[in-house]
């Protein structure tokens, strides 16, 4: 497993909470609950401070059981990616200085969770993500501008125009997406063969490798 | 450092109890260049028995007309450049001024910006308010000074700043709340803190307690070098020996051996003057905010500007 040579190809480590902050704020899906329940679960003091909005079916009685003893101060079960990130912003438009946010689950999630944060005045060292789940990539075709999730290869064909796209680790913070380039312009349709993308390294909660 | 600009003294006057405001215009006539708040620049003072430089803030905006203006304090404990300015430096006196360096500039990506002042830590402070109002940018403005008469500037913020603008005046036993004042602040806040080390320090402490994340804290710091025992240097490239005194840094032994040595801020924050550290027979005592804790203790570099070796020789790579 190789370190990327792009330098801004997201690294994630492990949730570590910030004694410090006044709000905790975490938004998890799928395994990232997981991430949660092991960095928060034994600690009471943050959690009462806590906010955890959590994609999941609102009618889930068990796993809203689940969540509820957890003891976190506010608790919100939203049914898709989309609603999840409306709670966030509504969260965060109320939230102050002292607060840190959250983010587990896959990859293509963790970026627009991020890129809203960072949207709504949040400063990237606020921001901690562990990556947990699918390594599947957004991406953003450079050509037509359309976002394409759940990207696990390399190279792939954009859903919006057809252009057949090179993933790249370039990363763009503020879309929260990785980049596709053409891969065939020289030769149109002389794509070469498809590769899965590779998982990166994951880190200490501290830093990079 | 050499180089810099020749100038001379367009305008003195007293600006509150203990503080000087002097305009410099360049001789020759040509504008001074831009800044932009927060900068500041380095008087060469040519003292009867030694020369001084100090760093001193830019006030206002650099659309002053090509023109630098300063505010200096009378310091308790004058190593003797702040008492030159306020006894020597009159109307058609001439000096040498660097070029404006900023270590202390506005996030402009931020979302509201909150400034504080202690004492005569608003020159900087005072330029930022300044550029903010001119770039109809959201700020506050808190302004601790010990009592009026001392309080430079207190009309012209109040004019300008409005409701913006509050003072602590420590006379009358007034304080800035500064938990309250950053707790309910919203995302995307900048702070920007400028005066005494103690002050700057507490405020700093409150704000991390607060949980303020270190990106969105900024501060200035114009200690000037702590003097003490005396020591001797050696420069190790250029064959010279000299003797650091009492009232002087080891930057300044440096300079007045006429050696060119790196510097720039004279203040410990930018970094430029880290010398490598040969020999050391003595115990070096760092004054910086530069160095790791790491670095300090490996005692391979100093900054001559604010550090000095308390024992017999320090040999440098210089």
């Amino acid at each position: 497993m190789q370190v990327s040579p792009i330098t801004s190809r997201p690294l994630y480590g492990r949730l570590k909470p910030q004694v410090r902050a006044r709000q905790h704020i975490a938004l998890t899906e799928g395994a990232g609950l997981s991430a949660f329940e092991e960095a928060f679960g034994a600690l009471p003091d943050i959690l009462v401070h806590t906010t955890l909005i959590h994609i999941a079916n609102p009618s889930d009685a068990a796993l809203a059981t689940r969540l509820e003893k957890l003891g976190v101060d506010s608790l919100h079960m939203r049914p898709t990616r989309e609603t999840a990130l409306v709670k966030l912003r509504a969260v965060l438009s109320g939230a102050g200085m002292g607060a840190r946010l959250y983010v587990a689950g896959d990859e293509d999630f963790i970026g627009p969770v991020q890129a809203l944060a960072l949207e709504v005045g949040m400063m990237g060292e606020a921001i901690q993500a562990e990556h947990r789940g699918s390594l599947a990539r957004r991406v953003q075709c450079v050509h037509c501008k359309g976002f394409n999730d759940d990207v696990m290869v390399s190279p792939f064909t954009c859903r919006h125009c057809g252009t057949h796209l090179l993933v790249r680790d370039h990363f763009s913070r503020r879309l929260g997406a990785f980049m596709g380039v053409v891969i065939d312009a020289e030769a149109p349709g002389d794509v070469p063969p498809v590769e899965t993308l590779q998982p990166v390294p994951v880190l200490c909660a501290e830093g990079r490798p | 450092m050499s180089g810099g600009f020749p100038v001379m003294v367009a305008a003195a006057e007293q600006a509150a109890n203990g503080v000087k405001k002097l305009r410099f215009v360049r001789t020759d006539g040509a504008a001074l260049p831009p800044y932009s708040a927060g900068a500041h620049v380095v008087l060469t003072l040519e003292g009867p028995q030694r020369t001084f430089r100090n760093a001193y803030s830019l006030l206002g905006t650099t659309l002053e007309g090509g023109a630098y203006e300063v505010a200096v304090q009378r310091a308790a404990e004058s190593r003797g450049g702040s008492a030159f300015v306020h006894e020597m430096l009159q109307e058609g006196a001439h000096l040498t001024i660097s070029a404006p360096l900023n270590l202390f500039s506005l996030n402009h990506t931020g979302r509201h910006h909150v400034l504080v002042a202690g004492g005569i830590g608003i020159t900087a402070i005072h330029a930022m308010a300044e550029e903010l109002a001119m770039r109809g940018a959201s700020y506050e403005l808190h302004y601790a000074m010990r009592d009026e008469a001392s309080g430079a500037f207190t009309q012209a913020l109040l004019s300008r700043h409005g409701n913006k603008v509050r003072f602590y005046v420590s006379a009358k036993g007034e304080r800035f709340a500064v938990s309250q004042a950053l707790r309910h602040q919203p995302l995307g806040t900048h702070l920007y803190v400028c005066g005494p080390e103690r002050m700057i320090d507490g405020v700093l402490a409150d704000a991390r307690a607060e949980g303020w994340p270190e990106g969105a804290l900024h501060a200035e710091r114009f200690a000037a070098p702590a003097g003490g025992e005396p020591f001797m240097v050696r420069l190790a490239r250029s064959g010279i020996t000299l003797k650091v005194g009492e009232h002087q840094s080891l930057l300044e032994a440096i300079e007045d051996a006429g050696v060119d040595a790196p510097c720039l801020c004279r203040g410990g924050a930018c970094g430029q003057c880290e010398t490598t550290v040969l020999e050391a027979d003595g115990e070096l005592q760092h004054h910086d905010h530069y160095l790791s804790q790491k670095e300090r203790e490996s005692g391979a570099k100093i900054m001559t500007c604010m550090s000095r070796l308390r024992g017999r020789e320090l040999v440098l790579d210089l």
